[in-house]
């Protein structure tokens, strides 16, 4: 008992592993070159507004289906004259936020459930994990799209439900490193020393969590992306005359014969938004676990 | 053996109810009224009354849930609100097309995988390693009605070497059928092909370093033969784990692929029946996708506890 602190100080380097992530940047090309194209892809959405030459909204039937590389459209025009290059910028717009809440709620509930199951064992853990098994046993579009039609196409119904398709991941990842962790000496000196559930949590087991949720997060976001743009291709996300990516492709595979680019300007757009995120992942995966790096 | 496959039984047990439960609730927690959708125009309080006593949406959650899965039992899905054809009539007949695409899809994505995978990992660090590499990534990034409008675009349009949209069955016309569905299961298995590639090439790596490959080296068996008769077919255990995952998901695919060829199949048909609120059909559909899903996943933990004798039973 009288050296459960020290045990607690020796193991406080475990807490310092955040810092990995951001060490990693710095020292493998690959997440370095991952991280470069996310900032690119943030920084499109977030001055878009500023960078793109025209409203993403303003219909001009006179320029409709112009080819890209004329002049004042670097992307050409769709078949209501509006700018391709600015409506892809703005998609970055829809894609982003929608990937981050998507995220935001698997994580905030996947995290919970994990949390919960590891920390508490027993009963607890016995139905949650019954209740996230129930949910895997769905194939995520399948869950998604079923969700999305019991509360109705629109952005928002598909955020909520590629988020209930994300708990399952960050739930069983959360778990199994609480798992872990609650076993080990710093988190018996700690329990033994009266620290109560809720500071055993917040001060030392999620610190310990961030490295494998970042990598976590970063895959997740790709999957976002991939399912919202799933779902809006499909006619269940963004609604026109939103620009969206998934729901650009919908409209331009009509024209695909004389306009081919309509739809390949923006599945290009998805393609690199989703290939940033999980080659960031991938990268991070590797270096982060032991027994990949070369 | 029979041990393991009962618990894993029972541990399927309470995740099928879950499921069940979940697939009830997708039709209650929809907006507005089923008996609106029937009834259309006329909506008498008369008919609204009529139809919810027929439906049993006027008897508790519980009991309407009972019953539910006492007509699944029994092979009565119910009904397609807008065709009125059985549901269950209507997922069976569009399963063929599906099945046909899902297993032309997994041939491609194994024809590439297999041998890209195995050069990825003999020649570990090489260009072809790190293009390979790429490819996974690339390929799990591209969405696949993506893939299927650039092939369309490229095969269909500017070519006009493939056929676009279609089906025409294998025992109809075998090459003609070949034709139709080749384009699709190259949208739909590309995805699957860069994972499966992936598994391969971290198999292989593995399988390659074990003792018994060094002692076939020692033997004197060459460099080919090492690593496709020894070391292939132990590597692909791993791959048959993720393979049977991709058939009992192939319907998921299949909603997106469906939709860009065109092609009637079950994904086809779910699509349709969210835009036309035909609910009876989308729960069909879910509930087969989930329950298919669910069936792979056990039989590939049964196969693979077959095929690595090191997996406990216990």
């Amino acid at each position: 008992m009288s050296n459960a602190p020290a045990i607690v100080a020796a193991q406080t380097p475990t807490q310092r592993t955040p810092l990995a992530v951001l060490s990693v940047v710095r020292t493998h090309r690959r997440v370095a070159a991952a991280a470069a194209l996310l900032a690119i892809l943030f920084l499109v959405a977030l001055l878009a507004p500023i960078i793109s030459p025209h409203d993403p909204l303003a219909v001009s039937a006179d320029n409709a289906y112009l080819p890209p590389l004329r002049p004042g459209h670097l992307l050409g025009t769709d078949e209501l004259g509006r700018d391709l290059f600015s409506r892809v910028l703005w998609g970055a717009r829809v894609s982003l936020p929608v990937a981050f809440v998507a995220v935001g709620v698997g994580l905030v509930g996947g995290g919970l459930i994990g949390l919960v199951s590891g920390y508490a064992g027993g009963i607890a853990d016995l139905l949650l994990m019954r209740v996230v098994d129930a949910l895997l046993a769905f194939p995520g579009l399948i869950l998604a799209i079923g969700i999305v039609a019991a509360l109705g196409p629109g952005l928002r119904n598909a955020m909520i439900a590629i988020g209930i398709v994300a708990i399952p991941a960050y739930a069983r990842l959360v778990r199994g490193v609480v798992l872990q962790l609650k076993h080990q000496d710093f988190i018996i000196a700690t329990r033994s020393i009266g620290a109560s559930p809720l500071r055993i949590v917040l001060k030392h087991l999620i610190p310990n969590l961030l490295n494998p949720i970042i990598v976590q997060i970063s895959l997740s976001a790709g999957f976002a992306i991939l399912a919202e743009a799933t779902l809006s291709f499909l006619g269940l996300g963004a609604q026109v005359p939103t620009p969206d990516w998934g729901q650009m492709i919908n409209v331009g595979g009509a024209f695909l014969v004389n306009d081919p680019w309509l739809a390949i300007v923006p599945g290009a757009a998805i393609s690199i938004a989703v290939f940033s995120f999980n080659l960031l992942g991938d990268a991070l995966r590797d270096a982060l676990d032991p027994r990949l790096r070369g | 053996m029979t041990a393991y496959v009962l618990r894993r039984l029972l541990l399927m047990a309470p995740v099928a109810f879950l499921v069940t439960v979940g697939v009830f609730m997708l039709i209650h927690l929809s907006p507005g009224d089923p008996a609106l959708i029937i009834l259309g125009e006329d909506r008498s309080p008369q008919a609204i009354a009529a139809i919810h006593q027929q439906l049993g949406l006027d008897k508790p959650l519980y009991v309407q849930y009972a019953i539910w899965v006492n007509h699944l039992v029994h092979g009565d899905w119910g009904r397609s609100i807008t065709t009125h054809e059985p549901v269950a009539q209507a997922i069976v007949e569009r399963l063929p097309a599906t099945l046909e695409l899902g297993i032309v899809a997994l041939v491609w994505s194994l024809l590439v995988a297999i041998p890209l995978g195995t050069i990825a990992a003999v020649r570990r660090g090489s260009l072809t390693d790190q293009l390979a590499t790429g490819f996974t990534v690339a390929g799990v990034s591209i969405p696949n009605f993506f893939i299927g409008i650039v092939l369309i675009f490229l095969m269909s349009v500017t070519l006009r070497w493939f056929p676009f949209g279609g089906y025409v069955p294998f025992t109809t016309d075998p090459l003609e059928s070949l034709r139709h569905v080749l384009l699709p299961a190259i949208a739909l298995g590309t995805a699957g092909a860069a994972i499966n590639m992936r598994f391969t090439r971290s198999s292989m790596i593995e399988v390659l370093n074990q003792d018994f490959v060094r002692t076939a080296r020692a033997k004197g068996a060459g460099g080919r033969r090492v690593v496709f008769i020894h070391a292939l077919k132990n590597a692909l255990i791993p791959v048959v784990t993720i393979v049977g995952l991709q058939i009992g998901g192939v319907i998921e695919g299949a909603v997106v692929t469906e939709t860009v060829f065109t092609w009637p199949g079950v994904g086809r048909l779910a699509v349709e029946s969210i835009f036309n609120r035909d609910y009876t059909v989308v729960q069909g559909i879910v509930l087969v996708a989930a329950f298919s899903y669910m069936v792979a996943n056990l039989l590939v933990d049964l196969a693979y506890a077959w095929l690595d004798p090191r997996i406990s039973y216990a």
